[in-house]
């Protein structure tokens, strides 16, 4: 016997997956946050892209 | 074989687990108390925190406070099934299995202490293993069925989350970090005596050997009164160290003057007359010792964000 969409159980689990769904998206996001956070430690984030960084570049003296 | 039929055999089950079982398994009160006490202690820190790490760790705290909860219930489900306070949680009455629940508290463990480790630092990481460990082996499997002092060494459980939020933000455990382990430390006996009390009947039919069950009630109220005079100089000293200031002091004077007041009413109250009058005493005393540490964290907070001091305030320790 399936499980009919208006079945109480089916709106009740339905409910869960969503909460479980939020909660692991709410942890990617999160992990995500900390990482930055960290990597920055306060400071900007430059990325790296085979071009010249001008906060590596030394500067020059006319 | 579908889905459908696989769902078949169990959406009739009248206990479908539902997640807000497995969350009341945590609970989610007592984590609301970790997350303010642990809160205050990291932002009472003289270090500044960035926001997200500091959101991250109490967050891992909390959890981490779920998983000892959720093993606390697992191992207790027999005591719980019998006390009328707490028949109603989710193994008693049959919505989560003993085994999930363990599951959950075991894996929630390892998840909060590494998250923590890998966000605040090894310090506050290792001390919330301990204070796990603490709360589920030593006293939930050891302490609360062998001896009256549960609660008081117990308490320890409790007490370790504003020092663990310090220590999240600090690196270090100082004599401030320890004052609010202490506080929460000594402030737990005449919390928990003061409950026993009026629930001395659940205790003694679960067979836990609570203060009032074994020493009875009278002992109780002199345990109370000592323990409050012993809380009150923890308390009042936090005025003269970096985390107070007079804003603290007062509130921390006026506030341990009315818990000795009502201690001390408690010691000197006929049993008979409690008992007539349904505890009525003792159930203020047990929401006001909540009100108590609330205020005394609430001080704390004040005085991390505004100054108080319009005068040279003494910081002796």
């Amino acid at each position: 016997m399936a499980l009919s969409k208006s079945h109480p159980q089916h709106k009740r689990r339905q409910r869960s997956n969503i909460i479980i769904g939020a909660l692991l998206l709410g942890f990617v996001g999160l992990v995500f946050a900390i990482t930055v956070v960290k990597m920055s430690n306060g400071a900007m984030l430059e990325a790296f892209d085979h071009s010249y960084r001008i906060s590596v570049t030394p500067e020059q003296n006319d | 074989m579908t889905d459908a039929s696989l769902n078949a055999g169990s959406y009739n089950i009248p206990n479908q687990t539902e997640f807000d079982d497995y969350f009341a398994l945590l609970k989610p009160r007592v984590m609301s108390l970790v997350v303010f006490t642990a809160s205050v202690g990291m932002l009472a820190a003289p270090v500044g925190v960035h926001p997200i790490i500091a959101f991250a760790s109490i967050l891992f705290i909390a959890i981490g406070a779920g998983a000892s909860g959720a093993l606390n219930m697992w191992w207790d489900a027999d005591i719980d099934a019998v006390m009328k306070r707490t028949a109603g949680r989710p193994i008693p009455n049959g919505k989560v299995s003993p085994h999930e629940a363990r599951n959950l508290g075991l894996w929630l463990s390892v998840f909060s202490v590494g998250m923590l480790a890998i966000t605040a630092n090894f310090l506050s990481a290792g001390l919330l293993a301990f204070t796990i460990f603490f709360y589920a082996v030593i006293y939930t499997m050891w302490l609360k069925r062998w001896t009256p002092q549960n609660i008081v060494i117990g308490g320890a459980a409790g007490a370790f989350p504003p020092m663990i939020g310090w220590v999240a933000a600090t690196g270090g455990i100082s004599v401030e970090a320890v004052l609010m382990f202490l506080l929460i430390f000594m402030w737990t006996p005449p919390h928990f005596w003061a409950l026993a009390l009026f629930m001395n009947e659940d205790y003694s039919k679960a067979g836990v050997p609570m203060l009032t069950v074994t020493n009875g009630k009278k002992s109780t109220r002199l345990h109370i009164l000592v323990y409050t005079l012993l809380l009150a100089p923890i308390a009042i000293s936090l005025s003269f160290t970096q985390l107070g200031g007079p804003l603290y002091f007062c509130a921390s004077l006026a506030l341990n003057l009315w818990f000795l007041f009502g201690a001390f009413k408690l010691f000197a109250r006929d049993e008979t007359i409690a008992s007539d009058e349904n505890y009525k005493l003792e159930r203020k005393f047990f929401f006001f010792s909540l009100v108590y540490l609330f205020m005394h964290f609430l001080a704390l907070l004040c005085e991390a964000f505004v100054d108080f001091a319009f005068f040279s305030w003494p910081v002796v320790i």
